[in-house]
């Protein structure tokens, strides 16, 4: 069981909703990032079988497997897929040094139109300054019905953000949050560990719930990213969906958005 | 005799009105001089499509429109207002 404390908080999963992902800078001990990072050049991460538990997935001797079992990870597993997930896939992936070609835009499998969602975590054991990348994501895109590279034609984006971080940081995104590998113009090769999760619990209030009902929730479901321009009161409208998902409550609403699209009188008045 | 080659510059908008905000932007260069790729700038290189036009880009395609189709009201996808612009350039040889 995960200690409460290291449980996300409502707040926090707000922003998951409004964003599709949440950052934790340095979560990872450096010894351990370092022994990952040995891991992923000898080619030494074991692949698993799809829909198995994560927790038969690697020894307790595996430096990934530590990472992935220490309660901070933990907590922010349980908070988002609950407890016990099973492991979907991993990559290590690589970029080579000197590579000047950004990977095209994508979002990882087929349209996927389900409320539940799987996770995946981006895991950079090694310092990644801009020169060398890291993985560009785009903050609210996780809705977006898009077929994988189907959105390959685009480059830019008002407010994309390329992962620049330290060694231990750990991205957890939506399935559904379309990014792409950036160039690396050092000479080194840059790593990226991916882990995707599905949940086994339906996924309501599986995180910290004593700030459920913080005045600042509302203010974080509703605020805009500008590369949606005139789309942004549909993405409200698909996140107070979300939130009524994962809160067991199909009365939330935002800025009556939700209530004046809901709003069917039947009562007829009689004739005067 | 020149040779020419094209300039296609993709620019997606905030609303169908050619004078509303760019929010998202693709440059592909058929003169070989340029390899733009993903996540190459943070700043589009014009704000408007008409910004563009004034700087000598010829609009080639509009975005079409839809009405949704039923049930698909509320879903969002693809950028939908996408307008595509062209230049065509002298190249060596």
């Amino acid at each position: 069981m995960v200690d409460k404390k290291y449980l996300l908080d409502s707040k926090q999963m707000a922003h998951f909703v409004a964003d599709g992902y949440l950052r934790f800078d340095e979560l990872v001990p450096t010894e351990l990032n370092e022994a990952v990072h040995a891991e992923m050049e000898d080619h030494g991460i074991g692949r698993g079988t799809a829909g198995v538990p994560l927790s038969a997935i690697w020894p307790q001797s595996s430096p990934i497997g530590s990472v992935f079992r220490l309660p901070e990870v933990q907590g922010i597993i349980h908070s988002l897929v609950g407890p016990d997930p099973l492991y979907d896939h991993h990559a290590v992936h690589t970029v080579n040094a000197g590579r000047d070609i950004g990977q095209h835009w994508h979002a990882d499998a087929i349209i996927d139109t389900r409320m539940h969602f799987d996770i995946q975590f981006f895991y950079f054991a090694h310092d990644t300054p801009r020169e060398m990348g890291g993985t560009m994501i785009l903050p609210g895109s996780h809705y977006r019905r898009v077929c994988e590279s189907d959105i390959a034609r685009y480059h830019n984006f008002l407010e994309q953000l390329p992962i620049v971080c330290k060694a231990g940081t750990i991205f957890v995104v939506h399935h559904g949050i379309w990014h792409c590998a950036q160039p690396n113009q050092t000479d080194r090769m840059r790593y990226m560990f991916k882990l995707r999760l599905n949940p086994t619990v339906r996924q309501m209030c599986l995180w910290n719930t004593d700030d459920l009902d913080d005045p600042a929730i509302p203010g974080i479901l509703n605020a805009n990213h500008k590369w949606y321009g005139n789309d942004v009161r549909l993405e409200i409208v698909n996140r107070i969906k979300f939130w009524r998902f994962l809160v067991g409550d199909d009365k939330f609403d935002v800025g009556y958005w939700m209530g004046r699209l809901e709003n069917l009188p039947e009562n007829v008045l009689e004739a005067a | 005799m020149p040779q020419l080659r094209q300039k296609i510059l993709v620019l997606y908008l905030h609303t169908p009105a050619l004078d509303s905000n760019v929010v998202a932007w693709s440059m592909y260069d058929g003169t070989g001089d340029t390899t733009p790729t993903t996540g190459d700038s943070d700043k589009p290189p014009y704000n408007t499509v008409v910004e563009a036009m004034q700087h000598g880009w010829r609009v080639v395609q509009f975005p079409q429109q839809f009405p949704a189709y039923p049930g698909m009201e509320y879903s969002t996808s693809y950028l939908r207002f996408e307008y595509i612009l062209e230049k065509m350039e002298e190249i060596d040889g």
